[in-house]
């Protein structure tokens, strides 16, 4: 009898764990084990870890594995530099308490979040080129056209420009956390700051800081994550050989040419494998240092 | 009340902040709508200028109509999206509800285990997700999109939607077991129905990221009858690149649709942010 009436239990939990288990879970752990193969005469044969040995170990692998992971963690620091301090400061305009417009300004600000990387991409391709002539125009217009150069073109530029293009595109995601979390202090905790002289930025610093800190380490861990599997954007703006010279490869380029392949180079399931599982112990380390090296130590108040 | 706060020069550089934030937010995409209505010509020699009477031409939106097929690959992106967010808000509703009304062994392991995918991006399955789908025969097909953003978007759904569940009252669905109504008539007719605001955030949350994927449609659905917007935009641009008209034209059809939808859904996904659904 009790294991009827409880029957529907299961027939709730069903569907989503299947899909869940068969189409994220089991994968995920399909291709840690794949990476541990190499493609053989007769399909899969067990490698031990030999593709890690040739990512790390092999001077043309590494060379390219180092080289993506370098430019993905500084990608990763110019969103953590630019992003998110523009961001919260946004935030902190929009939560004046009788700023009119605001909720036009935060919908406007939003678009560009909305847009797939297609748009971004091909679009910012456009008005940085140096055929086209908008950003010298602009640049010229303010008494700044010697600082021009086709920046999407050049070796030393060019992660830098999509890091910032990619910035542009996701700060309304901080600005909105932030706005949602400066919105929920409390009004006598400001107005007690204000008895004891504290206004302006002394009260965002003293007061408001603090109680949006663990709205920052959310949107840092965000950042993180969405940075060391981003890829969209790198592959429409440069192609997947992530030019020029590869100075804008990251590791999802990088992963995406192993595994399909590019010009000459055959697509090596078994070598992408082991690049995901590398992609996978940086997201996972990422995520631990903040739930329990961060998160924890995080004081939170309540009202 | 508290004036210390507010002063009419604070305000005009509170504005003025703003306004150059939003126009550096918007300038791009004003700049591709406005040059896609003009002529060759105009697009080159006067960028910024709108488009006049003589300037005036859809001569890239007829390349782009007659050369790819956006109508299709509209479809595809809508029937995946659509398929998949039902999915998403079907599943995830019933499992948030199991985790959150009943009591059995292995309910906070089982909340923890769906919640794993919140964190670990599904990308890095992909090589095993493709070979899954050579093997079942669903590569190039629209299932196999369908199934992957079911799986991406449901940790998130039933940790939203266990959050909402959590706060229907219990005397409620009590009364309609009193009457006899199944366990799954409470979930249907009174459970459902009273979550439908959380539903309609998770809906917003995971619209964005299905339509704009281009990943996965690149990997599994590159055939051109299983093309979605994305994709099917970022190949024909690809082929483009010197026809700046075809360009413009197609930058703005993939523009248009998402615009509109976020015009439509735009309330519900800044009160779904700002609610802190995602802490």
């Amino acid at each position: 009898m009790k294991a009827r009436t409880r029957f529907h239990i299961a027939v709730f939990l069903a569907p989503a764990v299947l899909v869940y288990t068969a189409v994220m879970i089991v994968p995920l752990f399909d291709t840690l084990r794949l990476s541990f193969y190499r493609g053989g005469p007769e399909g899969a044969e067990f490698a031990g870890i030999a593709n890690f040995r040739t990512l790390f170990g092999d001077p043309r692998w590494s060379a390219s594995f180092w080289n993506a992971l370098g430019n993905n963690f500084w990608f990763f620091l110019i969103h953590m530099a630019v992003q998110n301090p523009v961001g919260i400061a946004l935030a902190a305009i929009l939560s004046h308490p009788r700023l009119r417009f605001a909720a036009l300004y935060r919908s406007a600000i939003f678009i560009p979040t909305i847009l797939s990387f297609v748009i971004v991409g091909f679009a910012w391709k456009l008005i940085l080129s140096p055929i086209w002539g908008i950003a010298p125009g602009i640049l010229d217009a303010v008494g700044l056209k010697a600082f021009f150069a086709p920046w999407l073109g050049k070796e030393h530029y060019a992660l830098t420009t999509l890091a910032l293009v990619s910035v542009w595109q996701f700060v309304g995601i901080p600005m909105m956390l932030i706005y949602a979390a400066l919105l929920s202090i409390p009004e006598e905790v400001l107005e007690a700051g204000e008895i004891d002289g504290l206004t302006g930025w002394a009260a965002f610093r003293k007061i408001k800081l603090p109680l949006i800190l663990p709205s920052i380490g959310i949107i840092s861990i965000l950042t993180f994550v969405g940075n060391f599997n981003a890829f969209d954007l790198i592959y429409t703006a440069q192609g997947a050989l992530a030019g020029p010279n590869f100075s804008t490869d990251i590791l999802g380029t990088f992963l995406y040419r192993t595994f399909f392949g590019f010009q000459l180079q055959l697509g090596d399931p078994y070598m992408g494998s082991a690049i995901a599982s590398a992609m996978f112990f940086i997201i996972l380390a990422g995520v631990c240092l903040y739930l329990f090296g961060i998160q924890t130590r995080m004081r939170r108040y309540q009202f | 009340m508290n004036k210390a706060r507010h002063n009419p020069l604070n305000s005009g550089l509170a504005h003025l902040a703003l306004l150059t934030y939003t126009a550096i937010a918007l300038f791009p995409v004003a700049v591709i709508l406005i040059n896609s209505f003009k002529t060759r010509k105009a697009i080159f020699g006067a960028p910024l200028a709108l488009p006049d009477a003589q300037s005036f031409s859809l001569i890239g939106y007829q390349t782009v109509m007659k050369q790819g097929d956006f109508f299709l690959y509209f479809q595809n992106s809508m029937i995946v999206t659509v398929v998949s967010l039902g999915l998403i808000l079907l599943f995830g509703a019933m499992a948030a509800f199991a985790l959150s009304e009943y009591r059995f062994r292995g309910n906070t392991l089982m909340g923890l285990y769906l919640a794993l995918g919140i964190m670990i991006p599904i990308r890095i399955g992909t090589v095993a997700i493709l070979q899954m789908m050579v093997a079942t025969g669903l590569v190039n097909t629209l299932a196999a999109l369908i199934l992957v953003y079911t799986a991406q978007g449901l940790p998130l759904a039933v940790f939203i939607l266990s959050e909402f569940m959590r706060q229907v009252s219990d005397d409620l669905k009590n009364a309609g077991r009193i009457d006899g109504m199944s366990e799954y008539a409470i979930f249907f007719r009174l459970v459902l129905p009273l979550v439908r605001p959380a539903m309609a955030t998770v809906a917003v949350f995971n619209m964005i990221p299905i339509w704009n994927d281009l990943w996965f449609p690149l990997i599994l659905a590159p055939s051109e009858a299983t093309k979605t917007l994305t994709l099917g935009s970022q190949v024909f641009i690809g082929q483009f690149v010197t026809d700046w008209n075809a360009v413009l034209s197609a930058l703005s059809l993939a523009i248009l649709p998402v615009l509109v939808l976020y015009v439509i859904f735009s309330r519900q996904l800044i009160r779904g942010i700002t609610s802190g659904a995602v802490k």
